[in-house]
């Protein structure tokens, strides 16, 4: 079977004082190659955890992860990583920073370089490709990180948080980036965020998880990124739809940060 | 107590007089000239170059001033030299009282000097003439010539005129006269501020030795070869350090057993310091060249091993899971990823490990050698040879002060993103 499964994930963190944490209970989802789905959630509900399964840093304490057809068992190059941030490597400039995956497989210079060439030229950093990286500033530095991602030609996106660190202005400039290469490339991507709008913006799906244990709590298909590919964020943003559903979102995240922060307070009480 | 007084009087002075004169000159303007809040913020603290010249201007001209050189204009009062004299009033065992003169001669010590003629003068206390060496003080046997002496039951009552008693003291003008408890004199000359030279030679003694050993050695090597024995014995202790260190500390960070093998031994080897070990080495291997190289070896080694050990804990996950997932095998991610990463680390353990070294070879060389820094002021220090000390110091100082400068152009050379990820 093509595409990307999770099947039942389950995830246990055994505490140094003898408790444990659910980080993950029963996670189930498939995904079609070329899907984006971002994914929401209050903080601590799994999402990175969920992401370190998927990239293979995680052994799930019970579950599975397919993909196309075979198990995955570690980190590898058919499913890249792009990291909120400090994940490139300064010691290197830019462009060996992009080339760094097909290097490592032992292509040849004259085979890889037209094609990290061609990703600073989609991500606009073609005259910074002998900069080094401290030089950059960061939302440069999250371009390079994507189109490292990139040049690796992976099937399958994870990113955690990508635009997190990012000004708002800078941010919503990477957002169109986002699904511009998405559309190009069509890369299955999973993309986690702690913005709604974000969410709202680039998940062609959007899962929405709660926490403890943490599992999908609402999963929603959606029409703006399709929207998003053609025509400005802004206008996408005005659409009444996108109002409604991220009222609709906010609301449901907010009940649950409530309920966790009564529990918390009823167990202070206690 | 009196230099330090000078010392910090001239400290403040120049940092008023620099005060002054530096808000007549143009004021800079660039970011850090313009912080308003400096106190507290490190950053804004840059060192003032005045500062240091005039600092290092001032340790010159106060050895310079209190050694009298004739570097430096201004002197402190140096020992009186020449010629002075004073009077001792004698008493016989019948009451009657004469005096007599000492008549002085004060003579920098490893110069010829002459006796005074003295007349032996009338009374029965007559005249003495006595030779001191500068900063010495003599013993007077002043009755020799005298006709009443002390085993007469004569004695001493009063110096210049002032009354003294048997353990007493007097200072006259001509320098301080104390009155034994057996009755005999002894006398000072005035010894001034200033330093003697087998205590602190001036600077320009310390130079000229520099040149005189320069060209002629000392204890059958020459002063490079000395420099350069020390030197070697820490380049070479130091890399065999680091060629074992640094691989044993990424495996410390890579291995579970290696970490735990060697962990007790690097943190129960870390708080030894090395110059503990000097008398094991020299037990076991003697005083020669193997011996030293081993005890750098080993000076170097834990500081290498612990520095390479947090260069890969200093790695941050994201970047070796970054690599990971871009395809890279385990060997690649130590090639590309933890080694590069873990070099700012192992530069500072490295510049950290040249100093102890350094320190530790001139310390060994100290216990014994034939050759070195150290053994060239131990043996210098033997014979009173202060210059050749002081010319070692200063020597040892700008070496180990070029080898730290030389590790961090490296650094900045080699390590340009250091403290930038
Ligand atoms: N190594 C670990 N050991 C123990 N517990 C862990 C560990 N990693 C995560 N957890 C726990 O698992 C839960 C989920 O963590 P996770 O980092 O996946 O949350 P998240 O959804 O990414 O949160 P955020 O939005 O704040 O990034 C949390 O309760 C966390 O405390
Ligand atoms: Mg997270």
């Amino acid at each position: 079977m093509t595409g990307l499964s999770i099947e039942n994930i389950s995830m246990r963190f055994d505490l140094p004082n003898g408790g444990a944490v659910q980080a993950l209970k029963d996670v189930s989802l498939h995904l079609k190659p070329g899907e984006l789905l971002s994914v929401l959630g209050p903080s601590g509900c799994g999402k990175t955890t969920l992401l370190n399964i998927l990239a293979g840093f995680l052994a799930p304490t019970a579950g599975q992860i397919m993909l196309n057809g075979h198990r995955v068992t570690g980190p590898d190059a058919e499913r890249g990583m792009v990291f909120q941030q400090g994940a490139l490597f300064e010691w290197m400039n830019v462009r060996d920073n992009v080339s760094f995956g097909p290097r490592m497989k032992g292509v040849s210079a004259a085979d890889y370089m037209p094609n990290v060439e061609h990703l600073l030229d989609v991500v606009g950093l073609k005259d910074f490709k002998d900069k080094a990286i401290y030089e950059l500033s960061g939302g440069m530095q999250q371009r390079v990180a994507l189109a490292r991602c990139l040049a690796n030609d992976p099937d399958v996106i994870l990113m955690d948080e990508p635009l997190g660190a990012l000004d708002a202005l800078t941010r919503e400039k990477m957002q169109g980036l986002v699904l511009k290469l998405w559309k190009e490339t069509g890369k299955t991507i999973i993309l986690i965020t702690h913005s709604v709008e974000e969410a709202l913006l680039l998940g062609e799906r959007l899962l929405v998880m709660a926490p403890r244990p943490g599992r999908i709590h609402k999963e929603y298909r959606l029409p703006f990124a399709d929207m998003g590919v053609g025509q400005d964020l802004r206008m996408v943003k005005k659409h009444p739809e996108f109002a409604e559903k991220r009222e609709e979102i906010l609301s449901m995240i907010w009940d649950m940060e409530e309920e966790i922060m009564g529990r918390a307070e009823a167990g202070a009480g206690a | 107590m009196i230099p330090l007084v000078i010392y910090v009087l001239i400290f403040v002075a120049a940092f008023i007089v620099v005060r002054i004169l530096a808000s007549r000159l143009s004021a800079r303007h660039d970011f850090t000239s313009l912080k308003t809040v400096t106190f507290g913020d490190e950053s804004a603290v840059r060192p003032d170059r005045w500062a240091s010249v005039i600092s290092l201007l001032t340790i010159f001209l106060l050895w310079g001033a209190f050694t009298g050189s004739k570097l430096v204009p201004v002197h402190v009062p140096g020992p009186f030299v020449g010629d002075t004299e004073f009077t001792y009033t004698l008493q016989a065992p019948d009451g009657s009282t004469d005096d007599a003169t000492i008549f002085v001669r004060v003579f920098p010590i490893g110069e010829d000097v002459e006796q005074r003629a003295t007349e032996p003068g009338p009374g029965f206390a007559k005249n003495d003439s006595i030779t001191v060496g500068a900063w010495r003080s003599q013993l007077i046997l002043f009755d020799k010539n005298d006709e009443i002496t002390r085993k007469d039951g004569a004695q001493v009552i009063a110096i210049d005129g002032i009354p003294v008693t048997s353990g007493g003291a007097v200072q006259t003008t001509a320098g301080r006269v104390v009155v034994t408890p057996k009755g005999s004199l002894n006398y000072e000359p005035p010894k001034g501020m200033q330093m003697e030279p087998i205590w602190l030679p001036p600077p320009e003694a310390v130079a000229s030795r520099v040149l005189e050993i320069a060209r002629e050695g000392y204890q059958n090597f020459t002063l490079w070869e000395h420099l350069g024995w020390s030197l070697y014995r820490v380049v070479v202790g130091f890399m065999l350090g680091a060629l074992v260190g640094i691989p044993l500390g990424y495996a410390m960070g890579l291995s579970n057993w290696f970490r735990g093998w060697f962990d007790p031994i690097v943190e129960f080897m870390r708080p030894v310091p090395p110059l503990a070990l000097i008398p094991l080495v020299i037990i076991w291997a003697g005083i020669g060249e193997s011996g030293k190289i081993i005890l750098l070896f080993l000076a170097a080694l834990w500081i290498m091993a612990i520095a390479a050990r947090s260069g890969v804990s200093g790695v941050r996950i994201s970047k070796v899971h970054a690599a990971y997932s871009l395809g890279a095998s385990k060997w690649q991610v130590l090639r590309h990823v933890i080694i590069p990463n873990s070099l700012p680390e192992i530069f500072t353990g490295a510049r950290v490990a040249m100093g102890v070294c350094w320190g530790t070879v001139v310390a060994a060389e100290l216990v014994a050698a034939e050759k070195g820094a150290g053994m060239m002021i131990m043996v210098a220090a033997k014979f009173q040879l202060t210059d050749i000390v002081i010319m070692g110091i200063i020597l040892i100082g700008i070496i180990g002060y070029g080898i730290d400068i030389l590790f961090r152009i490296a650094e900045r050379w080699l390590v340009p993103w250091k403290g930038k990820g």
